[in-house]
């Protein structure tokens, strides 16, 4: 799990799911799922609410299975190797793949704190300082918060509790960030700012984000997953088309992505 | 919207009777005011007649007039430790006398302590009438004119019964010497046994049940039975303690196990036993307290842990246990505080209702602040039934010191962000 095998060395996709069904008990949330995730790009993933979006997501770091009762089929490759095998920890997958969540939710600790004990639970050796700060820098907090890291995380403003939230998740060095919707609680200026950063985080990490605001999707990402509850009645949700996110928004192949995303859905 | 238009709207007509409306809110407003009122006028009535019977007036008589103990026409209040001595000497037989120096020899003692032991052992005040507080308030006139204070040997005075002496004296049969001491000794000895005992069970048990354990049937009834556990009656857990601590554990719970040889307490009725069977009775409630406490804690803050690599323990050492801290305090100074005025379960394990020695360590006889009061209550005199009113006021105020203690580590605890 932790080197990449030689047998995908060279392949450039650092999530693969194929075939993937997630269930939450005998209900099968999501179906038929098929999505590479490119390095160091952004993909998004867009659909109506209750689709399976969070769900998804969720399994691409085994968030899922916290939730007693679910379980998936089908394989999600993480740099070529299965997530789910049993020889895989959960603990290290959440540790290479962070998370966002929707409503930002840091620790009741200090600002300090909250960048700090991720690292110190996985046995950070360096300067401690220097990592809250280099985090920090990373979320573009910095600035905000340098003079008064001992104080409560959860007296930030929304914006910045996010943005804290993001420094924390980058402070464990993971590869991939997954983001669900994580500006949706935010006003536009603080949601401007978590794009402005995610442009700047995609260098060095791969992103994933749902979001159900389209111009999000449109100017943001790279990729765009449209999903939308398959039509055979189960009411699972599935990624009915997968593409370069320009070609979602200019010329969709589907004529249900062309309606969901010109807002003529429904 | 087509859906919409091919129906025949429903008729739109209200009768919205606001007076109706609001006169109903009105009246029943009322009935809670009335109900929150019975509770007050209980709870007022209680405190009032406890503080009845805990001041008033006492009309003493002594055994003998202090007059005639006066040594070359010294009255007591200005004889020397010496002349006390003798007093003491020329009043006592000699084996009582030679006891009291075997005691605490009389070198070592100051005049003080000869003094009163002076009145303890030879004036002997004894209480021969007794008057409630707002007797003593509002008829002091007519007691002061039926009690002879001009004799010699009567004396009247306004006494407190919870007082510092009362706190300080061990148990008595002599109501004027009796204290709570023994028993408030006793009573703080069970507790700590039971905190000891219950909260670290209880807290481990509650964070397996919450956090590890799987949600299948076998976990389900178990739940289901800790609430049921909680209502049962706490004379039931004195049976229980009976035949575990008391018969079976007796090795462990008499002292023996430990080197602890005094036949008095070789039975097992000791104060382990008593705060065991206690740590019995209140571990359903911390254990659903804390249960409580723990599932309040949001699952936002467990994603949190989680999302970034966290293990299970790590979320719940970190993140959990410190945000159910001051629910899981709370809940447990609660079942504690009901612990302390427990009876009937020590009744059953056998605790001692007299003793005249102070515990010493968790394999001592003991006795408590709730069996003192039920045992003073069932006395005929007035005067125990004093005391038992000053116990009482004892006893709240340890509660009272508990639930205090509760609200400052709820605010200490929720105050660190
Ligand atoms: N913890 C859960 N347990 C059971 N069903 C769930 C759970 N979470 C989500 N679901 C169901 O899965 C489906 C997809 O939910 P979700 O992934 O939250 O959708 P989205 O994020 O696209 O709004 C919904 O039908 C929802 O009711
Ligand atoms: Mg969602």
């Amino acid at each position: 799990m932790v080197q990449p095998q030689s047998k995908t060395e060279n392949s450039h996709y650092v999530l693969e799911a194929k075939n993937l069904e997630i269930y939450y008990g005998s209900f099968k949330a999501v179906t038929d799922v098929h999505m590479n995730v490119e390095r160091n790009k952004i993909t998004a993933i867009i659909g109506p609410s209750g689709c399976g979006k969070s769900t998804l997501l969720r399994a691409f770091n085994r968030m899922n299975e916290l939730v007693s009762d679910s379980s998936i089929r089908g394989e999600i490759l993480f740099q070529g190797q299965d997530l789910y095998a049993s020889n895989v920890d959960p603990v290290v997958v959440r540790h290479r793949i962070g998370m966002v969540f929707q409503k930002p939710n840091p620790f009741p600790k200090s600002i300090y704190e909250n960048i700090a004990w991720g690292a110190r639970i996985h046995g950070y050796k360096g300067k401690m300082d220097e990592l809250v700060e280099y985090s920090l820098r990373q979320a573009a907090l910095w600035d905000e918060v340098k003079d008064k890291l001992n104080q409560s995380g959860l007296a930030l403003s929304g914006g910045q509790q996010q943005r804290l939230c993001i420094a924390r998740a980058l402070a464990v060095q993971p590869e991939v960030i997954l983001m669900d919707e994580p500006a949706s609680a935010l006003d536009p200026i603080a949601t401007l700012k978590i794009e402005e950063l995610m442009q700047e985080l995609k260098k060095n990490y791969t992103i994933v984000i749902v979001t159900h605001n389209m111009q999000q999707a449109a100017r943001a990402s790279d990729y765009t997953a449209m999903m939308m509850l398959s039509k055979d009645g189960e009411r699972s949700g599935t990624v009915i088309e997968f593409d370069e996110t320009k070609h979602i928004f200019t010329n969709p192949k589907d004529k249900r992505t062309e309606d969901y995303v010109t807002g003529r859905f429904g | 919207m087509s859906e919409l238009n091919n129906t025949q709207p429903p008729q739109m007509e209200f009768s919205d009777d606001l007076r109706r409306r609001n006169l109903s809110g009105r009246i029943w407003m009322v009935v809670f005011r009335l109900s929150t009122v019975v509770g007050i006028i209980a709870l007022v009535t209680l405190l009032l007649n406890i503080i009845n019977q805990s001041a008033g007036y006492v009309h003493y008589e002594a055994k003998v007039d202090p007059d005639t103990l006066r040594v070359d026409g010294i009255p007591l209040e200005e004889q020397s430790k010496e002349q006390l001595m003798s007093v003491l000497q020329n009043n006592l037989s000699s084996g009582a006398y030679n006891k009291l120096d075997r005691d605490k020899p009389f070198a070592e003692r100051d005049r003080g302590e000869v003094y009163d032991l002076v009145f303890d052992r030879v004036v002997k005040y004894k209480v021969e009438e007794t008057w409630l507080l707002w007797d003593s308030l509002t008829h002091s006139r007519e007691i002061k004119a039926s009690v002879p204070t001009e004799q010699s040997g009567t004396e009247l005075k306004f006494v407190v019964w919870a007082n510092w002496d009362f706190l300080r004296r061990q148990q008595s049969s002599d109501p004027v010497l009796a204290g709570v001491r023994t028993a408030i000794l006793g009573s703080l000895w069970t507790i700590s046994i039971t905190i000891l005992a219950a909260f670290p069970l209880g807290v481990m048990a509650a964070i397996y049940l919450e956090e590890y354990a799987a949600d299948n049937w076998i976990n389900r009834i178990i739940r289901t039975n800790i609430n049921n556990l909680a209502g049962v009656p706490s004379i039931i857990y004195g049976i229980l303690g009976l035949a575990i601590f008391v018969r079976v554990l007796e090795p462990f719970t008499s002292g023996t196990l430990f080197g602890i040889t005094d036949p008095t307490t070789a039975n097992g009725r000791t104060i382990m036993s008593a705060g065991l069977t206690l740590a019995l009775l209140v571990l359903p409630l911390i254990i659903i307290n804390s249960q409580e406490a723990i599932r309040a804690v949001p699952g936002s803050l467990r994603n949190a842990s989680y999302g970034i690599g966290a293990t299970k323990w790590q979320t719940v050492w970190s993140h959990v246990l410190p945000n159910a801290m001051p629910g899981i305090l709370t809940g447990t100074i609660l079942a504690v505080s009901r612990a302390i005025g427990e009876t009937a379960p020590l009744v059953v394990i056998g605790a001692s209702t007299v003793i005249f020695f102070d515990p010493e360590n968790p394999f001592s006889k003991f006795t408590t602040l709730p069996i003192q009061i039920y045992q003073w209550t069932s006395r005929p005199q007035d005067e125990f039934r004093f005391l038992a009113a000053a116990a009482i006021i004892v006893l709240l105020a340890i509660l009272l010191t508990l639930n205090a203690t509760a609200i400052f580590l709820r605010n200490r605890f929720s105050r660190r962000y």
